[in-house]
């Protein structure tokens, strides 16, 4: 009998504080499957944003360094500046990412950092209990649009990786789902070519992820599949912005 | 006479908030103060006012600068480590002389530290976590009802010294729920000739600004702070003492201090001579309570949910004259009675 | 019988997410709780498992093993 699927290495044995379904658990496996097979993990640091994923330090056998919100991209600069012969990656939720760390996502990017950021996105603030996120979707209700987003208010959701996509110093930006097993296989290559990506020095990557938080938004985790699919992917279209030609 | 309820600190304050006429709020989630913001959210529509989840505590204590040159109530709320990024703003509050209530619910530190409640942010509050000369008010309640009715009045005195208001509160104060009456009560009217509403074509333009180049004209503005601050000083000193004619004393603020009245009781039951002060101004710091009690007080116990901050202010008022020691502890977690009282003990023994 | 498919019935938390993913739809929540008090998912017949492995791709916590 040969192994067909198993833990990857790079994860730790800790069991994850995430809720049952949380598509996290899904996330960190398919960086940790591309650390194994690019056999990075003694020689990559992650950086742990604030939010759910917040102890993504204890589920990761690398190096890992916690973050102020939103902060992960410049402590990343820190790093990859000082060593820049390791890989530096950060892994953002939407809150993380897309409120108050748009200056610092905009500007590593717009330098060209040559790190890799995996963007979480699952449209609401889950470890704060549920708050509106900048990815939420007009009508969606939340504890801090209780009676539904009004785009009069709070205007549209921001879709990062069209907006970063514009910048010229960005090597590959593309967004991904993991709401069935095939867009998880999908996602994992895209995981990998942005590794690789940085491997070879080509600069800037970052992969979007939809996700599901099924505690906050009130739904079974398979129900919460099935909501991804029906209402944030066409809201935030699943595509390669930007692939360069040598990861293909 | 309003009815009681029972209601969550931390809704409690925003609907206090909103009785005093606040009905603008700027901010952004952090444990342990959500149910501000989300308690905003569901009120401030029906009152017809605005409530705006900013980007980061960065941005909303800018959009309060906005509001409150706009001469509106407005307030922000968070804990500890967006407190900390709200530091320039305040700077900028204070030296723009701009009226607004900041609320922190102090969580442990420092850094992301923890959720459960601290009191590790008193010299970032007292002593200015932002830059330059300034002060303001810093409040700290005790429990929910004063919670409710500091708010409440926190918002006349930030306009009647054109000066940001700080409610120094503690995760604990922000998740427990007591019964509280939330009087109806007129907002304080003053002056506000001074905001930036539009001249209309019928006054000279007003300006909203604290950047003074002239070194003698920046000079001569931070003698006009410094003289409200001196004010502030004079009127706004306000404490509690428990058992005046005491010979030792705990001293205490916010959650601390309800911990204290306990270790008061349990003190005097076994025949010791134990009382407590509590501040409820941090800044202006009670002095005179100390000086009220000095000709008979033996010595002084600070007890606070850190590693010794305020101690600093009481060894400030006392003087030399009595001892005064500290009992601490850190990162969220509660003093005990008991551990109290033994350090108590301590103190009057070593007293003797 | 041949093992093709382990849980590891402690670290699953009783999500379903394998359950849409199986092609031969022979994993079903069980009955029966685990030490952490969710109830895991079970095989229905591990003949009939072809080792796609599809399952152990949706699972968020590493609780299925698949061998061939």
């Amino acid at each position: 009998m040969a192994v067909v699927f198993e833990r990857p290495k790079s994860l730790t044995e800790v069991t994850t504080h995430y809720c049952p379904g949380c598509t996290h658990g899904i996330i960190h496996r398919l960086v940790a499957e591309v650390m194994d097979e690019l056999d990075i993990a003694g020689n990559t640091i992650g950086i742990a944003p604030v939010g759910c994923s917040v102890f993504a330090y204890n589920y990761f056998t690398c190096d890992m360094v916690q973050a102020a919100h939103g902060r992960a991209p410049a402590i990343a600069t820190g790093l990859k500046r000082a060593l820049p012969d390791r890989i530096v990656f950060s892994y953002q939720g939407d809150g993380d990412l897309a409120s108050i760390g748009t200056a610092e996502i905009v500007h590593a990017a717009h330098r060209g950092e040559n790190i890799t950021v995996i963007f979480v996105n699952n449209a609401i603030y889950g470890m704060t209990g549920g708050q509106m996120a900048p990815t939420s979707l007009i009508g969606q209700k939340t504890t801090t649009s209780p009676f539904g987003r009004q785009e009069a208010q709070t205007g549209k959701p921001i879709r990062m990786s069209e907006m970063l996509a514009t910048l010229d110093s960005t090597a590959l930006i593309s967004r991904a789902s993991v709401h069935n097993a095939a867009n998880v296989i999908k996602t994992k290559k895209l995981i990998k070519q942005a590794f690789m990506a940085q491997q070879k020095g080509l600069g800037f990557s970052m992969v979007e992820i939809l996700s599901t938080c099924p505690t906050n938004w009130g739904l079974s985790p398979i129900e919460a599949l099935k909501w991804l699919e029906e209402n944030l992917i066409p809201y935030y279209p699943l595509k390669d912005f930007k692939v360069p030609e040598e990861v293909k | 006479m309003a009815e009681k309820i029972l209601m969550k600190g931390n809704e409690a304050l925003a609907e206090a908030a909103i009785t005093a006429g606040c009905h603008y709020f700027f901010g952004y989630p952090i444990t342990p103060q959500n149910e501000i913001p989300e308690y905003m959210s569901r009120r401030l529509p029906a009152v017809n006012g605005a409530f705006v989840q900013a980007e980061s505590e960065v941005a909303a204590i800018n959009m309060v600068y906005g509001a409150a040159s706009a001469g509106v109530r407005c307030m922000t709320s968070s804990s500890s480590p967006g407190i900390s990024l709200k530091q320039e703003g305040i700077s900028y509050l204070v030296g723009a002389q701009l009226p607004c209530v900041i609320v922190n619910m102090m969580r442990g530190g420092p850094g992301l530290g923890t959720i459960q409640p601290s009191q590790g942010d008193y010299f970032q509050a007292t002593k200015g976590g932002g830059h330059g000369d300034y002060k303001m008010l810093v409040l700290a309640p005790s429990t929910i009802q004063e919670m409710v009715d500091l708010t409440m009045e926190a918002f006349d005195l930030a306009e009647k010294y054109r000066n940001p208001v700080m409610i120094l509160g503690d995760g604990m104060l922000g998740q427990m729920m007591e019964p509280v009456a939330i009087e109806q009560k007129a907002p304080a009217a003053y002056d506000k000739s001074w905001a930036t509403t539009g001249t209309l074509g019928q006054r000279q333009h007003n300006v909203i600004n604290s950047l003074f180049i002239q070194a003698e004209e920046c000079e001569k503005h931070n003698d006009h702070l410094q003289e409200k601050f001196g004010q502030m000083e004079k009127n706004e000193v306000r404490y509690e003492i428990m058992h005046e004619d005491a010979e030792f004393f705990l001293v205490g603020y916010g959650t601390t201090a309800r911990i204290e009245r306990s270790v008061v009781n349990m003190a005097r039951a076994e025949g010791l001579s134990v009382g407590l002060i509590r501040p409820i101004t941090l800044f202006p710091f009670p002095t005179e309570a100390f000086e009220k009690v000095s000709k008979h007080a033996k010595g002084f116990l600070v007890v606070e949910m850190s590693a010794g901050q305020m101690v600093e202010d009481v060894r400030l008022s006392v003087n030399g004259r009595q001892p005064v020691t500290f009992h601490g502890r850190t990162g969220g977690m509660a003093p005990e009675p008991k551990q109290i009282l033994a350090d108590l003990k301590k103190l009057i023994e070593g007293v003797k | 019988m041949i093992t093709r498919v382990t849980i590891y019935e402690d670290i699953c938390k009783g999500c379903g997410l394998c359950t849409t993913a199986c092609p031969k739809k022979i994993l079903v929540m069980g009955n029966h709780m685990n030490s952490k008090g969710y109830h895991p998912v079970t095989i229905i017949d591990q003949n009939l498992c072809i080792s796609c492995a599809m399952c152990a791709r949706m699972c968020p916590d590493c609780a299925i093993k698949v061998e061939k």
